[in-house]
């Protein structure tokens, strides 16, 4: 009977092994691209799986957190298996475009999107965008008692009243361009109020859940984690609900999640028809219903679910170049202690 | 049989029988190189970094608080852990509590619940649960199995006549447990306790839920925020020195014991402590309350996730496809682990000389480091070296088996130190040849503590979660990093029947183990 049994447990071991070998097997003409995602992973599988129906081009998509897929790569270097690096965030693009690891992207592609959200130097492209809100729970505070500046959050009127989370990649541009616009002196003075009067998360996703059920009374977040979180615990279950701070503030700012071609990818021409697709009309309606709930960025494409119209946003005049790879931001961070 | 003739604690210096057969050694070192590889890596990166930028990295407050946080949760931690667990194995396993099974089942199974559903299931419920409490109460909670395990294995594995001779030359029962049974209990307790400090040293996904930094939250931190490997390494290379001063104290405070009893004779049967109606009520209710901060807090949560959520349809198809991976996955990394934490124990236990002990002592090293050190440990040996092994299911077994030998190297080393070489020795005279002789004496004794060795690394290979998203091959899923897709977009009722199966499917080796234990006692 033992010896049975041991049986059982050996079979599937083959089964899987077996399995894993002969997974990677297609049956397309053209070689299979392999795709390093940091973005929302439900809808890039999507997106993978349209561009495959239009171009017949096989892709094996890799789902992760963008830092941790920026440090594989720069591990790999030209060795890569990965033919295009997609990030939510621009500064895990910009570490590995400054080590030269990105080829430069078609014009025609660039072309689709508005030029301030593309890498100045033309090696990424912008895919869609976000916008930084105050979201504040609605059994808490009305809307007249917001601030609206981001800076006002650093007052004693905000003490115990603002969560936020230092160390998702997230927070840094924030930091960057409240130093872009009041100096690098005042950005210190306002992280270091930040720090005494408010409470530290983890990361977005329990900030957000924080403030709908009236933990805290607001959290500095990207608008989307609030949608996700209306999906996820229904209308009816959501406290909370979104602040948008003054026309070119800090806290306006837009975000990009960008997608680059490696240059050591040895199908360039089926990446550089990955990231065209990418900012297409079809792949742009996607992003415009996905439940990732971003703005799309190309082709003139609108958002088709119920977010403030990317044209009512009032960002500051900040572009990509100047939120670099967040390094200064991350010193600010660890000069006061946050991280 | 008369009870002196039975073993009795030596202190003659008795591991050190010989050289070491030359194939052992092989083998030894063969697990140590792998073990190895991921520190190789870290000091190639460390280059990187200029003398005064390491000085100005380490000596800063913030390394100082870091240490103080690290070092003062291992110690309270481990104490606590090595108490709880004592005190459950005994209650287990020489009382009459009723319901012995089932409590044996629950508090292994701890170990089969992700840090990072426990301590999402903790802040979640008690969202004011933060700092050094709250990181005190999830570790010791989830951790003290380390110790359970081990302790209860040797409370079974002892024979009898030694607390009974004891008693007879007029011992209370307190002074038998202090004077006969603790003396048994070091080498489980020590071990559990190396496991958990080890573990602490490398532990993120909590610490940082909970808002308590250590160590490996500040690696995290530089990995994910200024994609700094040097500095990473740097600070990695701290959990190596601590780790290298845990393992050297834990040597000190093993000495040269020996366990196994010499003599003839079958041990006996072993009467059970009365315990009576009050105090069973009392044991009652403290396992109960065990059990419910263990397993109750992180299995409502999960209830909870799938009862609110919007999006718990359940995912069928890549619920099954990831079941059988992370199924197929981690019996593969059981077996090879297993079959590596073998040879190293034996030379530990059996040989026990310079080079057998620096063997055993390199193998645990990587339990010190976080899985993101490790796992991109192994993609720069890849590149560098072995490019064919890059992202292949290989890779990721020998990623599982660096990151979880020492679980099954303590769960057969305890085991091992009870059985008598002579055994073998004996078989040896017969005639049977080196292999023969331990394959049809010492193996068949071990079979439980290999059994446990191989079911804890199946319980933590089902649960890991950084190293394989690094190494698997791509389009690889397992049902940690399927719960990690669905909470990380917020979607936790999607993500909760991952984490369901995942607990579901590590109950199976908890009540192995269980099983394996209770055919040790009869």
């Amino acid at each position: 009977m033992f010896k049975r049994r041991r049986w059982i447990l050996i079979v599937p071991v083959v089964v899987s092994i077996a399995a894993c070998g002969s997974s990677a097997s297609d049956t397309s003409s053209t070689a299979p691209i392999t795709v390093y995602s940091g973005q929302h992973e439900q809808t890039m599988g999507l997106l993978v799986a349209d561009f495959t129906k239009r171009t017949k081009i096989v892709v094996k998509l890799r789902s992760s957190d963008e830092a941790s897929l920026a440090n594989q790569v720069l591990r790999e270097g030209s060795a890569s298996p990965a033919d295009v690096f997609v990030a939510e965030n621009p500064p895990a693009l910009t570490v590995l475009q400054r080590k030269g690891l990105f080829a430069a992207v078609d014009a025609a592609t660039l072309a689709k999107t508005p030029p301030r959200y593309n890498d100045p130097k033309g090696t990424w492209v912008a895919v869609s965008a976000r916008s930084a809100v105050l979201a504040y729970n609605t059994d808490k505070l009305k809307p007249s008692q917001l601030p609206p500046d981001l800076l006002d959050l650093g007052g004693s009127a905000w003490r115990g009243k603002v969560g936020f989370a230092p160390t998702e990649t997230d927070f840094q541009p924030l930091i960057t361009a409240v130093a872009k616009l009041h100096g690098a002196a005042a950005a210190k003075t306002w992280l270091q109020a930040l720090k005494s009067a408010g409470k530290v998360y983890d990361d977005n996703e329990a900030l957000i859940a924080a403030v709908n059920r009236g933990e805290i009374a607001t959290g500095l977040v990207d608008h989307y984690y609030w949608y996700r979180l209306r999906d996820e615990v229904g209308a009816n279950k959501t406290h909370s609900a979104l602040h948008y701070f003054s026309a070119g503030d800090a806290g306006s700012l837009v975000d990009v999640s960008g997608a680059a071609a490696l240059a050591s990818s040895k199908h360039a021409a089926e990446a550089q028809r990955f990231l065209a697709y990418l900012v297409s009309k079809p792949a742009q309606e996607i992003v415009a219903r996905s439940e990732s709930y971003e703005y799309p960025l190309g082709s003139g494409v609108k958002t088709q679910r119920d977010l403030k119209p990317f044209d009512q946003l009032k960002p500051p005049a900040i572009g990509v170049d100047d939120l670099g790879d967040g390094a200064a931001a991350l010193k600010a961070l660890r000069d006061i202690g946050l991280i | 049989m008369s009870a002196a003739s039975t073993a009795v604690l030596g202190r003659r210096r008795y591991g050190r029988r010989g050289r070491a057969p030359s194939a052992l050694l092989i083998a030894g070192l063969a697990a140590a190189a792998l073990s190895l590889i991921p520190l190789v890596f870290l000091v190639l990166e460390a280059r990187g970094v200029s003398v005064g930028e390491a000085e100005r990295l380490l000596v800063r407050p913030r390394v100082g608080a870091l240490l103080v946080n690290t070092l003062g949760l291992i110690a309270v931690t481990t104490v606590l852990c090595s108490a709880i667990g004592v005190a459950a194995a005994w209650c287990v396993e020489r009382t009459d509590l009723p319901f012995r099974r089932a409590w044996m089942v629950a508090l292994v199974l701890p170990l089969a619940i992700p840090e990072f559903v426990s301590s999402f299931g903790w802040v979640s419920f008690f969202p004011g649960m933060r700092g050094f409490a709250g990181a005190l109460l999830v570790t010791v909670v989830a951790y003290f199995p380390f110790v359970f395990l081990p302790a209860a294995a040797v409370l079974r594995g002892t024979d009898p006549a030694l607390e009974e001779t004891a008693q007879s030359l007029g011992l209370n029962a307190w002074a038998t447990f202090w004077r006969v049974t603790a003396p048994q209990l070091r080498l489980p307790v020590l071990g559990g306790s190396l496991i958990i400090a080890l573990h602490l040293l490398a532990e993120y996904g909590a610490f940082a839920q909970l808002r308590f930094p250590t160590f490996a939250t500040e690696i995290y931190a530089e990995y994910q925020l200024s994609f700094d490997g040097a500095n990473a390494a740097i600070l990695s290379l701290v959990l190596v020195a601590l780790s290298l001063l845990f393992l050297l104290a834990e040597v000190v405070a093993r000495g040269r014991a020996r366990y196994a009893r010499v003599g003839s004779g079958a041990q006996r049967a072993r009467s059970r402590v009365c315990l009576g109606k009050r105090r069973a009520a009392l044991l009652l209710a403290g396992l109960g309350s065990l059990a419910v901060l263990s397993l109750g807090v992180p299995l409502a949560a999960l209830v909870y996730w799938v009862l609110q959520g919007n999006s718990s349809t359940l995912p069928a198809a890549s619920l099954l496809t990831a079941t059988t991976t992370t199924v197929g996955l981690s019996l593969t990394a059981a077996l090879v682990t297993a079959a590596l934490a073998l040879p190293v124990a034996l030379l530990a236990v059996r040989h026990n000389g310079r080079a057998s002990r620096l063997i055993e002592r390199t193998t645990y090293i990587p339990r010190a480091l976080p899985g993101v050190v490790i796992g991109l440990a192994l993609v720069s040996f890849c590149i560098r070296s072995a490019q064919w092994l890059y992202q292949s299911t290989t890779v990721l077994v020998a990623a599982y088996a660096i990151l979880f030998l020492p679980l099954a190297l303590i769960a057969i080393r305890g085991p091992l130190a009870q059985v008598s070489p002579r055994i073998e020795d004996v078989a040896r005279s017969l005639g049977l040849g080196p292999l023969r002789a331990f394959a049809r004496t010492t193996l068949p004794l071990l079979r439980g503590g290999i059994g446990a060795g191989a079911g804890l690394v199946f319980l933590s290979t089902v649960t890991e979660l950084t190293g394989t998203l690094l190494l698997r091959p791509t389009g690889t899923e397992t049902l940690a990093t399927r719960f990690w897709t669905y909470a990380s977009s917020l979607s936790y009722g999607a993500a909760a029947p991952f984490a369901a199966v995942m607990v579901a499917i590590s109950a199976v080796p908890a009540y192995l183990l269980i099983r394996r234990l209770d055919a040790l006692g009869s």
